[in-house]
């Protein structure tokens, strides 16, 4: 079945051609559909690429798009068999997303071999931008630099001078922990210590209690989605935030706070490049959004794949064809316009800027019902939200 | 003041006791897979499923009856149980006279579908579920604060763990199971219901699930993936301790938490694999497990 369509795919793709008007595009959605990241991409990154298609009116202007979908376990062999296939039998041309960096870094490099376009938007670790950098991906949504700068330096103005982290033990962990580090140390904070977890994780008492014995003022949680929720959720039961050392949730989506709920949230300080609250444009979205998503917001992972297959679908309309360099040209030169992320620019090294944002996360009583969780502390422009061009060490970058 | 290998000693009983914690976890679901194992000769993979049901059990009684914790902990092991005797008697029991693969295929394809209903319902991010009261807040030892929660999990724990063991071995309905297991016709000749009792067993190894379950779901984030994680080290548990062994799956269960936990401070990379090494070297050694009789 699957077959009979490609080649159906395939003789259509041959007779359009000869036109020169249409051009058929296939967008493969590669996350983590079951395990621990699947609610903050999943199925909402796939819905969230279909609004962008369906948004941007792609069939009206000669543009058909179809979208695939795959899990890829958040284990990079698996990620980069489904890439490959995709690239090689099934004529994707985009993939998008990629949540956890380990994958999303495998997927860099076969983009990069096959000449298809990536969209990051579900990755953190900031050397797909540095010495892992490709022509051929976009960083869309944020990166560990992001975070670091964001919460950081946030921490560390709060008087939060010296640190210990508790790190998911893999690619995404290191970078942030790394970032971060970087930010504290040059405020002038000090890195008492670390401790790297197995990931995912489930029990982390034994990993809170020896950042609990170090010392610290900030306990920095270098780890993600259901992991953060667990060690949250922990570090509460074992009196962290009440013996007065802060927590610092390095990396914190909606969803996790949805799922911690505010008794145990509340205070918590992240850095976040969208919230579904911002303005009437990000609310109208919003709320479309949650009624094809069983009642859930989106995080700023969906938000970015919205974004980012909008721009692209832009970018094959300006260049009239699917060709990735020009495409990926295109994209860079074009500036950014959207209702989630507004007017934003892709660098050269494939950086997508934009403002990000400081929130913290609601007192009970200050929340108005589920969902209403953040509350604005500062805005950082997107001139300073990222690392700069020249510090990262991308060979594109001359 | 002493210190090993530069650790102080006030860390080391921290992560001595916490290690004790996560072992009562252990002990509790190996001990469940030890009575289904030892009296059915069913490898039951959907034991974590089960935990996982007990977790949510407690869950919904709060948010949908607002009945609490406390009850929490006597109702849902049964209804757990339930569920289990159902599965049984509709599906499992007819796996008896087969290699036991078929029934290790069996309850794994059903842990994948009550995982995946569960997921596609709740998500994976999980629901938060509040301590009652008294489990909220907890004790400075000196050398660590132990939250009340688990100062609770590791009690509660050791009392089902002791009466489960002296219910088996000790009693008069032990030894019915114990005869049952190994001459189901002989046992049967003498007017005991044999087929019940089976089916009774297996709804108790699975209400032990289901307990653990209840207990997780103050501490850990009540999500459908909680079981997947946690039953390949618990099967691991089991190994070691020796199939079918039900002081041996205790001992092992609180014993493997030790270890993990002092791998936690030693070298945390290695806490995910450090069961499986030991379990390697045990059936290098020996091969029905250590407290296992060989076959």
């Amino acid at each position: 079945m699957k077959k009979m369509g490609f080649i159906l795919a395939s003789l259509t793709s041959l007779l359009m051609a000869g036109t020169a008007h249409a051009t058929d595009v296939k967008i493969g959605v590669l996350n983590d559909r079951s395990g621990i990241y699947a609610d903050i991409a999943g199925e909402g990154s796939v819905i969230a690429a279909q609004m962008a298609a369906e948004d941007f009116k792609a069939a009206d202007k000669g543009i058909n798009v179809s979208i695939v979908s795959a899990d890829h376990q958040n284990k990079p062999d698996v990620g980069s068999n489904i890439a490959r296939q995709w690239y090689d039998t099934e004529n994707v041309d985009v993939i998008a997303d990629v949540p956890t960096s380990s994958v999303a870094l495998a997927v860099n490099e076969i983009t990069k071999e096959k000449n298809k376009i990536f969209l990051a938007s579900g990755p953190a670790s900031s050397d797909l931008t540095g010495k892992a950098c490709s022509p051929n991906t976009v960083h869309w949504t944020y990166d560990t630099w992001a975070l670091a700068n964001g919460t950081g330096s946030a921490m560390v103005a709060e008087g939060g001078d010296s640190w210990f982290f508790v790190t998911a033990d893999y690619a995404f962990g290191h970078a942030l922990e790394r970032d971060t580090s970087a930010v504290v140390e040059a405020s002038g904070g000090k890195v008492l210590g670390a401790v790297r977890h197995p990931f995912p994780g489930q029990d982390f008492s034994s990993f809170l209690l020896q950042a609990q014995g170090s010392g610290a003022k900030v306990v920095g949680l270098a780890n993600a989605g259901g992991d953060t929720i667990n060690a949250v959720k922990q570090a509460s039961e074992f009196g962290i935030t009440q013996g007065g050392q802060a927590l610092a949730a390095l990396l914190m989506f909606i969803n996790d706070v949805h799922a911690l709920g505010l008794d145990v949230a509340q205070g918590l300080v992240l850095t976040s490049a969208f919230y579904w609250d911002k303005d009437d444009q990000t609310r109208a979205f919003s709320a479309r959004f949650q009624e094809r998503n069983a009642g859930q917001k989106p995080s700023m992972i969906e938000a970015g794949v919205y974004a980012s297959v909008l721009h692209y679908l832009k970018a094959v309309e300006a260049v009239g064809d699917k060709d990735a360099a020009k495409v990926m040209a295109k994209m860079k030169e074009m500036p950014t316009d959207d209702p989630l992320f507004g007017k934003g620019t892709i660098r050269a090294d494939g950086r997508k800027l934009h403002d990000m944002y400081l929130f913290r996360v609601k007192k009970p009583d200050q929340s108005k019902g589920p969902w209403d969780y953040f509350e604005t502390v500062a805005t950082i422009p997107a001139d300073k939200a990222f690392r700069p061009l020249a510090e990262g060490g991308c060979s594109l970058v001359k | 003041m002493f210190e090993l290998l530069g650790i102080p000693p006030q860390v080391l009983f921290g992560q001595l006791l916490l290690g004790l914690i996560n072992g009562s976890f252990y002990a509790v679901l190996s001990l469940g897979l030890a009575v289904i194992f030892g009296l059915l000769n069913i490898i039951n993979f959907t034991h974590g499923a089960q935990y996982m049901l007990g977790a949510f059990g407690a869950w919904m009684l709060l948010n949908y009856l607002g009945v609490g914790y406390w009850w929490a902990v006597f109702i849902v092991p049964p209804i757990v149980g339930v569920t289990g005797i159902v599965l049984e008697r509709v599906l499992i029991r007819r796996l008896y006279h087969l290699d036991h693969l078929y029934g290790l295929l069996l309850t794994f394809g059903l842990a994948l579908i009550i995982v995946g209903f569960f997921r596609q319902f709740f998500g994976v991010s999980g629901l938060p579920y509040p301590p009652p009261p008294l489990l909220t807040g907890g004790h400075n030892l000196g050398f660590m604060y132990l939250p009340n929660s688990r100062a609770w999990v590791i009690v509660a724990s050791l009392i089902v763990c002791l009466a489960t063991w002296f219910i088996i071995e000790k009693t008069r309905l032990g030894a019915y199971l114990r005869a049952a297991t190994e001459n189901p016709t002989m046992v049967g000749a003498f007017g005991i219901n044999v087929p019940l009792l089976v089916t009774l067993t297996y709804g108790f190894g699975v209400a032990l699930a289901g307990f653990a379950g209840v207990l997780a779901a103050p501490i850990y984030a009540v999500n459908p993936n909680m079981g997947a994680d946690l039953i390949i080290v618990v099967f691991a548990v089991v190994v070691i301790g020796g199939m079918g062994s039900i002081l041996g799956s205790i001992l092992t269960g609180f014993g493997l938490g030790l270890i993990e936990g002092l791998t936690r401070v030693f070298y945390p990379e290695g806490s995910a694999v450090v069961i499986f090494v030991i379990m390697a070297l045990v059936l290098l050694v020996k091969p029905a497990g250590l407290f296992g009789r060989s076959v």
